[in-house]
């Protein structure tokens, strides 16, 4: 998958936990999940529930922990999609 | 683990202690009662002259027999006895007043555990066995 399409979905998926809608305007692969969009770690948690159901992969405890960005997130999601 | 090991763990005391028995607890549900004592400090003030218990003291109750409980229950597991707890979503309909004296029982089933979150679809139900409230908590708990 390429990286446009996967950003493309995290956005979707990402949208209803927004608290910051002027920075998820900007959305991109340097935003930060909790710094700049001001989602709270338990709703981090649905994001990243929704993202193995979208993308058909597992994510693990180590993984969650590293993913603070958008880049972050497309990165984990390749190399598990690799894996698969 | 036994029952009454999970109740000791709870992190809280009176007056905001809401769990009186867990009748069972597993890796996928538990259920417990509490029995609202008359002279509890909120009826003083909810509401002047005609007590009923809050809306928001019904959820904590559901919160603590639901999830905090059964946060406990599956982190048996885990070395250190300490642990954190904090509720992050209450999203919960009510249907029937619980007034002083009532006994309620709660039933929860978990939803997910992940990441340190645990979700739960939690019911209250009054002694007639009648819905009382319903919804889904969901709370961080790390030990």
């Amino acid at each position: 998958m390429e990286t446009n399409e996967i950003i493309y979905c995290l956005k979707k998926i990402v949208k209803p936990y927004v608290q910051n809608d002027v920075a998820f305007q900007d959305f991109g692969q340097g935003t930060d999940f909790i710094k700049d969009l001001e989602i709270n770690s338990a709703n981090l948690v649905d994001i990243v529930l929704d993202v193995e159901d979208e993308f058909n992969i597992a994510i693990d405890n180590d993984s969650m922990d590293n993913m603070t960005t958008v880049n972050d997130a497309v990165r984990i999601i390749k190399s598990k999609q690799k894996q698969a | 683990m036994e029952k009454s090991e999970i109740l000791q763990k709870l992190p809280y005391a009176q007056p905001f202690l809401f769990v009186d028995e867990l009748l069972e607890v597993n890796e996928n549900r538990t259920s417990g009662t509490y029995s609202f004592p008359e002279d509890s400090y909120f009826y003083k003030g909810h509401f002047k002259e005609h007590p009923v218990t809050p809306g928001v003291i019904l959820t904590e109750c559901m919160a603590q027999i639901g999830v905090v409980c059964l946060g406990i229950f599956l982190l048996k597991d885990q070395k250190t006895a300490d642990f954190k707890v904090a509720l992050s979503n209450a999203n919960v309909d009510y249907f029937l007043p619980v007034f002083p004296g009532e006994k309620v029982k709660v039933i929860s089933e978990k939803v997910y555990f992940r990441f340190n979150k645990l979700k739960c679809k939690v019911k209250m139900f009054n002694a007639e066995e009648k819905l009382v409230c319903k919804g889904e908590i969901s709370g961080m708990i790390k030990s």
